[in-house]
């Protein structure tokens, strides 16, 4: 196995504690702990992250972008799952 | 659903689709269809682009051993590692379009493959650490800002988070200048001397002239690129002649004055030939960058060896604690 060959890993970086992880990346690595040491490097040089997880991208499922329209069209048209779907007496603070 | 190949029919609706993103001011994304001509001109930008962060650090590396103080060293040392860095977020994005970074990294290590022109000039003075901060790096943020808008979605993205990079690097080495112009006489000759050879190979980093950049029409039109060569170029300039006369230093070009008019500083006529050149392999340092490249990548190898044969180690040792 050469370095070429080495598996891809998928990088998400959390930027302080409390936030969600958001993807920053791709690197090749041997193995997780590999792959890690690698993202630190690479992704948190300057205390980007507090945290950091990698995931083999072999192991990621995406939806498909030709499909995009049909496939989120069923959350498109619910306009009552909106607040503003909502009338409220005049003068009434709901929140 | 992915696009059956060699369907003509399909195309056209795809193109259209693909066209009407672009319109919108929508960024392409790796799953996205694309025209193979899409895919091949930002293959070719993005592997030349990360080609140049690798090689350019070659250049500086070379200083790291000879600088004048810690504080100096210490910086040089992260801006070359931020380098590599960046080099590799350019590979990862390209490997986005389906190509293998092991094949691009075989054709910067043969020699098929082009990197900016200004990487093959000799780095003589401490000065030159300086100078490439202030004015290679500078021409680069000029770049890159404007590609941190491009139509590729991971390009993009790249590119901001290198321009957050990219500015440390401008500034020490605008500091590296000051300090030098502030100096000893000879210091501010070597400084001088420095700003002399880099000012046009740092002009002719934004690439030919529009007139002769025969993919800047396509590439403007697909978003790839927002602005043309020489409207970058005429940026870098304006931006760059105020820090130039604030050190009292004289950037090497007689034509070079400001046009109330236009409210651009009007410059020179560039020197195309040596551009071609240099862009043909027959700079100043062509052959030695790579024979240090590719050394580094073969005095490189057992740690690659060493990597796999640790990982191949510690999966047979779970197997083991597994069964």
């Amino acid at each position: 196995m050469s370095d070429s060959h080495w598996p891809l890993w998928e990088v998400f970086t959390q930027g302080a504690q409390g936030e969600p992880f958001e993807h920053a990346g791709s690197l090749h690595a041997t193995d997780a702990e590999h792959a890690l040491q690698n993202a630190r490097d690479v992704y948190a040089r300057r205390g980007e992250a507090v945290n950091l997880w990698v995931v083999p991208s072999t192991a990621i499922t995406a939806s498909a972008p030709s499909d995009a329209g049909p496939f989120f069209d069923p959350g498109n048209d619910k306009a009552y799952r909106h607040p503003q779907f909502y009338k409220v007496p005049r003068g009434v603070k709901v929140f | 659903m992915e696009p059956t190949p060699n369907a003509p029919a399909d195309e056209t609706a795809l193109n259209a689709a693909f066209e009407a993103k672009i319109a919108a001011g929508d960024s392409i994304e790796p799953k996205d269809w694309m025209p193979e001509r899409y895919r091949k001109q930002l293959t070719r930008m993005m592997s030349q682009h990360a080609h140049s962060e690798i090689v350019g650090m070659l250049p500086e590396g070379n200083w790291i051993t000879r600088a004048p103080s810690l504080r100096r060293k210490m910086s040089l040392i992260a801006k070359v590692q931020d380098e590599a860095g960046h080099g590799l977020y350019i590979y990862c994005g390209t490997e986005t379009l389906g190509v293998d970074r092991f094949d691009l990294y075989n054709q910067l290590l043969d020699g098929s493959a082009k990197y900016s022109s200004i990487f093959n000039y000799p780095t003589l003075s401490w000065a030159d650490m300086g100078v490439i901060g202030w004015l290679v790096d500078g021409a680069a943020i000029v770049n890159q800002t404007v590609l941190a808008k491009t139509s590729y979605g991971p390009y993009a993205r790249a590119m901001v988070r290198i321009c957050k990079e990219e500015n440390f690097h401008k500034r020490q080495g605008y500091e590296i200048c000051a300090t030098l112009a502030a100096g000893t006489p000879a210091q501010r000759e070597m400084l001088q001397d420095a700003v002399n050879r880099f000012w046009w190979p740092a002009l002719m980093m934004f690439g030919p002239s529009d007139k002769d950049s025969p993919n800047s029409a396509e590439l403007l039109r697909w978003r790839v690129k927002r602005k043309t060569n020489d409207e970058l170029r005429q940026r870098f300039v304006n931006l760059t002649v105020p820090q130039a006369q604030a050190i009292g230093i004289t950037l090497p070009d007689p034509d070079l004055r400001y046009n109330e008019a236009t409210k651009n500083w009007d410059f020179g006529e560039i020197d195309w030939a040596e551009f071609f050149e240099v862009i043909k392999g027959n700079g100043p340092c062509n052959k030695e960058r790579l024979a240090a490249r590719n050394k580094a990548h073969d005095d490189g190898r057992w740690v690659r060896e060493a990597a796999t044969a640790y990982a191949e180690k510690q999966a047979k040792k779970r197997q083991t604690e597994a069964a």
